[in-house]
């Protein structure tokens, strides 16, 4: 789960991490008069989910209140387009006003889980407020790795061997040491994936601060978290991935315009790849789970045809757990129930297959039988252009 | 032959009296595995179906044996059932469980360090030597006693790997699903290994998906190993797009590695037979078998 700028903020701060003072306005007045009361030069940031604000415009500077309000205006219920929003960009709802830093230096920090490890990372770089994707691939040497062993935490002398390295003086390497210790203790504690400060700031007077937060969450882990499952930003999702999220299924929008349906996740996705293969493109990615019942495959079934680029849909089942008769049934009263009008390509295979393809065959509705994964693909390719 | 699983493997089952585990272990026996015990604390010294429950894995050891253990135990507290049962020094552990969170299992990683206990999972289907030992939900009537060994991240894409397979004739040794999770207690390396020094398999499949670098280790491996037993690889998700989820936590492709792409030429250069489409792994492992 991702959250706001402003939200990571308020979290890590709890935790003692420093960031800079700010406050949020949902309109150009409050942002007036949050500048006013911070006095001097603010930073008034879009909070949207995506990254890249900087360079689709959603950040600036502001001398005055007024600025800041006339700032807060431009950006405020515009939809703003960054590299990592895609062409129709997102809409913003809320800004960060936020103090003005003078600015000595800037770092990148971040802690992800190390998969092959099997531990957190935390990672540092002299490189900060750019991508560190594009430092690791440009000078690796340039980003600093600490491997933190989870009996023990992060070690004072791992986050030492970071400040130096970054080249601090010493008073700054204790207060970074604190900031990592910190850092280290929030992800920990509300089971992050990510937590990623870019840039950290070194001040003119020597002080680590976080001038952007970036957190994401373990979706499995929530249940443990009901503070960070408030944060949740509904706004900033798809509203057929909530429906679907909220009937236990697992569903991702995409461009195209062939829906499908699949149990299991990596058979779906490699159902998406099937139907690249044959020249056409997947609608979504949906994954009815393993133990899916008659009812799941319903809503499954109501949730693809709501997308309106949706021409023909694919339901591609290999029946172990899940039996072929139920989906069956549950395609057949989806169909039946919703009036549904185009064409369904169904490939079976598993337990129970020909008591399902009766089902199919039985119910008077048109569907397409396919034989094998690129039968399938083919027939509903040709079906939807 | 086979690895890890055959008719003398005795399992006892974590969470056995659950609606999962009832039903599975019930699947499991069916198919000819040996089910000699069930743990579920509080309900030790009855009777499951006419198999013992045991407040602890420790008990259920003594009492009767068992070298497996199979884990159906809700996600909270499925990581403490793991470390259980590697507590109990039992060989082999298969954790069906989805859902564990991830810090869970960097705690699970670093208590199994040192001690003998492998895991396979969590997020998994589980493993089968076919005709002797199901341990897993994987249904087991699609899958043949053979020469070839399957290791895949995802379930029902295993599922097709072997209904591919079996429908030409090509039998399996072993299959194993190694789980979708980011951390995972067996890798694409130990199970390649294995299949690798069993003289009975004769070729192996290689299911990956995106996210990650798993398949790029194991790509790794096969060359610094030079491994001459031929691979068919596949790897999913080569449309999905970065930064979402596919489902599975392990599957996202993050800060633009972990793609399909990149995974797919580095097996492809590691002399792994990379297959496009899902639709051709049994056809190609015939090539490569050369039947």
């Amino acid at each position: 789960m991702k959250i706001h700028e402003y939200q990571a903020k308020r979290l890590l701060s709890q935790y003692g991490v420093k960031v800079p003072r700010n406050k949020v306005a949902d309109n150009p007045h409050e942002a007036h008069e949050i500048a006013k009361e911070m006095g001097g030069v603010v930073a008034v940031k879009a909070q949207i989910h995506a990254g890249g604000r900087g360079k689709g415009g959603g950040v600036k500077i502001a001398q005055s209140p007024e600025e800041a309000e006339e700032a807060a205006g431009r950006i405020l219920g515009s939809r703003l387009v960054t590299p990592q929003t895609g062409p129709s960009g997102s809409l913003v709802q809320r800004v960060l006003v936020e103090e003005g830093l003078d600015i000595r230096k800037e770092f990148y920090l971040g802690i992800i889980v190390d998969r092959s490890k099997g531990c957190p990372v935390l990672m540092a770089s002299s490189e900060g407020g750019v991508e560190i994707e594009e430092v690791a691939a440009r000078d690796p040497d340039l980003i600093l790795k600490e491997a933190i062993d989870p009996t023990v935490g992060l070690c004072p002398y791992q986050t030492r061997r970071i400040g130096f390295g970054l080249g601090l003086d010493a008073r700054s390497v204790r207060l970074a040491s604190k900031f990592m210790e910190a850092l280290y203790r929030a992800f920990r504690e509300s089971d992050a994936s990510l937590a990623e400060i870019n840039p950290l700031v070194l001040t003119g007077d020597g002080e680590v601060v976080a001038l952007d937060a970036k957190m994401t969450f373990d979706d499995n882990a929530l249940f443990r978290h009901p503070e960070i499952r408030q944060c949740r930003d509904f706004a900033e999702e798809e509203p057929l991935e909530i429906q679907a999220s909220r009937s236990g299924l697992s569903y991702i929008k995409l461009d195209g315009n062939v829906g499908c349906m699949v149990n299991g996740a990596g058979l779906a996705m490699a159902t998406m790849d099937i139907i690249k293969l044959a020249g056409g493109n997947p609608a979504n990615f949906l994954d009815v789970g393993g133990g899916a019942n008659e009812q799941q495959v319903k809503n499954a079934f109501k949730i693809l045809i709501s997308d309106e680029n949706v021409k023909a849909v694919l339901i591609n089942i290999f029946g172990g757990i899940m039996r072929c008769d139920t989906v069956a049934s549950g395609v057949v009263n989806a169909a039946t129930e919703t009036g549904i009008d185009m064409p369904i390509v169904v490939r079976l295979e598993g337990t129970n297959v020909e008591k399902g393809r009766e089902i199919l065959h039985n119910s008077g509705l048109s569907f397409t039988v396919a034989e094998g994964m690129a039968d399938a693909a083919q027939k509903v390719v040709g079906l939807a252009s | 032959m086979s690895i890890w699983v055959d008719q003398d493997s005795r399992v006892l089952v974590q969470g056995l009296t659950g609606r999962e585990g009832s039903f599975h272990a019930g699947q499991c026996r069916q198919y000819g595995t040996q089910i000699v015990a069930g743990v579920t604390p509080g309900k030790g010294g009855s009777q499951h179906e006419g198999t013992p429950i045991f407040n602890t894995v420790q008990q259920a050891v003594n009492a009767t044996g068992a070298d497996v253990s199979l884990i159906f135990v809700p996600p909270p507290f499925a990581a403490d059932a793991i470390m259980e049962a590697v507590d109990a020094a039992v060989k082999l552990i298969v954790c069906i469980t989805e859902g564990i969170p991830v810090l869970d299992m960097v705690a699970v990683h670093n208590f199994m360090k040192g001690r003998a206990s492998r895991l396979i999972g969590p997020n998994c289907p589980g493993i089968i030597t076919p005709g002797q030992c199901k341990v897993g939900i994987m249904p087991g009537h699609i899958h043949q006693p053979g020469q070839v060994g399957i290791i895949s991240r995802s379930g029902t894409l295993t599922y097709e790997a072997v209904g591919q397979l079996s429908a030409m004739g090509i039998g399996q040794s072993t299959c194993i699903g190694i789980g979708g999770d980011p951390i995972t207690g067996t890798s694409f390396i130990d199970c390649l290994n294995a299949f690798n020094k069993d003289p009975e398999t004769r070729a192996m499949v290689m299911i990956g998906e995106i996210g990650g670098s798993a398949e790029e280790e194991a790509a790794e491996f096969i060359q610094r190993e030079q491994v001459k037993k031929p691979i068919v690889g596949f790897i999913a998700g080569q449309t999905a797009p970065p930064g979402r989820r596919m489902g599975h936590a392990g599957a996202i492709i993050s800060q633009g590695k972990g793609t399909a792409a990149e995974k797919m030429s580095k097996m492809t250069e590691c002399s792994i037979h990379v297959i496009q489409s899902p639709a051709d792994i049994g056809a190609k492992v015939w090539e490569v078998m050369g039947e």
